[in-house]
């Protein structure tokens, strides 16, 4: 067993942080969140370097990796909140991809069109603007609608572009259940990422800001919720890269089956939907009346947190589930 | 990442279960004395079946196995039902650091009986005064001729009462820094001069002891690493604590987890939301710290020292099964409070375990400090660099 990622996707995520740390720094977010854009001239160049397409199949103009690699990714662009319209593209290519719906997949995975997945109803992430939307039901069918149902909404992530459907009239695509366990852990993945990045925050801004004479840093009570915000972070890293490994390769491990990606994508989804949103608060918090400012940073990450941890279900919604299944798995064995 | 068993770790987890299967470990005997004897017994069927030093070198007995196929043992233990051995303390903390620190006559006197459970082992750590800040310790090492007189009190002993041994840390030099003036003994426990008194815990179980120990006498050649060396063997001992032992507790707390769940179907109040949201939330937090150990044992497999999810291990296992023994009653009903019972005992039981092996709060000033590189708190402040090591202990039991 090697739960550490490989040289592969170590050098994925090396290239993906410098890429973004020197293109997308806080003065572009900045930019592009106070103007309501998305950033054409990165997502260009992510598109030219084939990021949509990552876990999209070779034969679909992908680079058919898999869904650990998609989440590195995914978890550099939330540590980043990068203004591109990369998570929807990418959950729509998942979506595609299951339901062998694949006109539009070549396109998506080369980033000349947007996509974008998501319930009815709800708040999906990169829908305005996107050239197609998957839509899901409660029961885990996918519906393919133009990217001109889409009502724009004026979320308070402003770092992309959100907008819902109500009625999702277009080209059935059958079942998705397995695409939305997928999108599940690309999500927890964006929430690590968006966790990590406050944390990171947090201790460089304690360390500096000084009262009392000395470091804020120095007080256990500011130290003891640093060291939560890390146990938040890192359990979330932990359940996030299982499911996505069970995703990829646990299908044909012992005991691999639909259901233990099912509660483990869902484990994933509520613990970081949860966790980062208890972060990114304690972010705002220990930077002190900074933190509440509309000139520091952290509160990018807070909307984006929000938005993050409400898509495609929350925690309460995901312990639910995770019960039923539990349950019933034990029934099973027990049976 | 593979998150799949190697062939090798898989054949070793094979070739354990075939073991198991036929030396099954049997029910828990009733009783202080007759559940010693069952562990006692146990471990020297593991001894005979080269499983008792399973992560200890070759050379000195074991199997030498990997980190790896340690975790697996103790997973496969804890799945198993199967006790910890009688002298856990002896295979997992004073047989490594007399592997460390040992002289050749040391290693050659000491470290065969641990295996074969003949000399049960001890650890003299903790003071009434010297918890969290172990290294404000006051038992008080003289030298007469080639012999130490040692005077002190010492708590949270387990194993006590059936120990030859004991890993025994005391002051040799008063005028020394703190640290500095700390020698480490190996202490015969058969004298006159060492006391066993059980201390009653909450449970009302004595689980601990007090030591007290008057004039007891060590002979020279029973100093482990040399005179005022005693913090940095002492540090070893610690360090040792995380082996693998999480791993048994992980899988304990999957059972109780599971048995909830099997408990709340029947009774149908799993069909109460609460009721299931609350047991799924353990069921994630069980799961993640399942994956974060075996993170964890990644990271130090791989580059040789563990990253920062290692420390977080204890922490959220103690929490876990706070959480969990709290939740029993709701679901296990009147049956989990009454006195005597399985769950009553576990309820009470895991008040120690944000305590025990370095407390949580310290936990949070050491992954500040080292992990997340905040500047040390003030002069006064409790527990910094002192009981630093001190947090990554994962035992259940005090010094146990």
């Amino acid at each position: 067993m090697r739960f550490t990622l490989s040289e592969d996707q170590q050098e994925i995520k090396r290239t993906a942080k410098d890429l973004l740390a020197a293109r997308s720094g806080v003065a572009a977010l900045r930019q592009h969140a106070e103007a309501g854009t998305y950033d054409d001239a990165l997502w260009k160049e992510l598109s030219e370097l084939g990021w949509p397409g990552i876990a999209v199949s070779e034969e679909h103009g992908g680079q058919g990796l898999g869904l650990v690699e998609l989440c590195v990714l995914v978890e550099e662009l939330g540590y980043a909140c990068a203004a591109v319209p990369f998570l929807g593209s990418a959950l729509a290519a998942l979506a595609l991809e299951q339901a062998d719906e694949t006109e539009w997949l070549p396109r998506l995975a080369s980033g000349e069109a947007r996509g974008a997945f998501g319930a009815a109803g709800t708040l999906i992430p990169d829908a305005a603007g996107a050239d197609v939307v998957v839509v899901i039901d409660r029961e885990g069918h996918g519906t393919l609608v133009e990217g001109s149902a889409v009502e724009v909404v004026d979320a308070i992530d402003s770092t992309r572009r959100y907008g819902e459907v109500q009625d999702a009239q277009g080209e059935p695509l059958g079942d998705v259940c397995a695409a939305l366990g997928r999108a599940l852990v690309v999500v927890s993945a964006e929430l690590v990422g968006v966790s990590q990045r406050t944390l990171d925050m947090s201790i460089e801004y304690v360390k500096d800001r000084k009262q009392f004479g000395v470091p804020v840093g120095t007080f256990q009570a500011v130290q003891h919720k640093a060291a939560q915000m890390l146990l938040d972070t890192e359990g979330g890293r932990s359940a996030t890269y299982f499911a996505a490994w069970t995703a990829d390769a646990g299908a044909h491990a012992e005991g691999g089956s639909a259901e233990r990606l099912a509660v483990a994508a869902a484990s994933a989804k509520a613990w970081t939907s949860d966790r980062a949103r208890d972060t990114t608060a304690s972010a705002i918090q220990l930077h002190g009346g900074i933190g509440f400012t509309w000139e520091a940073d952290v509160h990018w990450f807070y909307k984006r947190a929000q938005l993050d941890a409400a898509f495609l279900g929350g925690g309460a919604e995901h312990r639910a589930r995770i019960s039923q299944l539990v349950a019933a798995e034990r029934a099973g064995a027990t049976a | 990442m593979d998150l799949t068993f190697t062939e090798s770790e898989t054949a070793f987890r094979d070739e354990l279960r075939d073991w198991l299967a036929t030396n099954p470990p049997g029910p828990e005997p009733e009783g202080e004395d007759a559940g010693y004897n069952w562990r006692r017994d146990w471990q020297r069927k593991l001894n005979e079946g080269g499983w008792a030093g399973v992560h200890w070198p070759t050379e000195y007995g074991g199997r030498g196995a990997s980190l790896m196929e340690t975790a697996i043992f103790f997973e496969e233990m804890g799945k198993a039902k199967a006790p910890l051995p009688a002298n856990v303390l002896g295979l997992l903390l004073a047989g490594p650091t007399i592997m460390i620190w040992g002289t050749p006559e040391q290693k050659e006197r000491y470290l065969q009986p641990i295996l074969s459970a003949d000399e049960i082992w001890c650890q003299g750590f903790s003071e009434p005064d010297a918890g969290s800040d172990l290294a404000a310790l006051k038992t008080r090492a003289v030298k007469d001729g080639d012999e130490w007189v040692v005077t002190g009190q010492k708590v949270w002993t387990s194993g006590a009462q059936y120990s030859k041994w004991c890993m025994l840390v005391a002051r040799t030099d008063q005028d020394a820094p703190k640290h500095k003036g700390l020698s480490y003994f190996l202490m015969d426990m058969e004298q006159p001069g060492v006391q066993v008194v059980p201390l009653k815990q909450i449970t009302g179980d004595p689980e601990f002891n007090e030591l007290f120990i008057e004039e007891a006498r060590i002979p020279d050649e029973n100093l482990l690493g040399g005179v005022g060396n005693g913090w940095k063997v002492a540090l070893t001992t610690l360090m040792n604590e995380r082996a693998g032992l999480g791993f048994f507790l992980q899988v304990r707390l999957r059972q109780l987890v599971d048995e909830l769940y099997d408990e709340a179907a029947s009774s149908g109040m799993l069909d109460d939301p609460r009721v299931a949201d609350a047991l799924a939330d353990l069921h994630i937090r069980t799961e993640i710290l399942r994956l974060t150990a075996y993170r964890g044992l990644s990271v130090i497999e791989q580059y040789g020292q563990p990253g920062p999810e290692g420390s977080l291990v204890k922490w959220l296992w103690s929490e876990t099964n706070q959480i969990l023994t709290q939740l029993a009653p709701g679901i296990v009903g009147p049956d989990a409070l009454t006195a005597g019972t399985r769950w009553s005992y576990e309820l009470l039981r895991a008040r120690g375990n944000t305590i025990e092996g370095g407390t949580t709060e310290i936990l949070k000033n050491i992954i500040a400090e080292r992990v997340l590189g905040l500047p040390r708190a003030g002069r006064n402040a409790p527990g910094r660099r002192d009981a630093g090591p001190t947090a990554v202990r994962t035992t259940a039991g005090g010094d146990s």
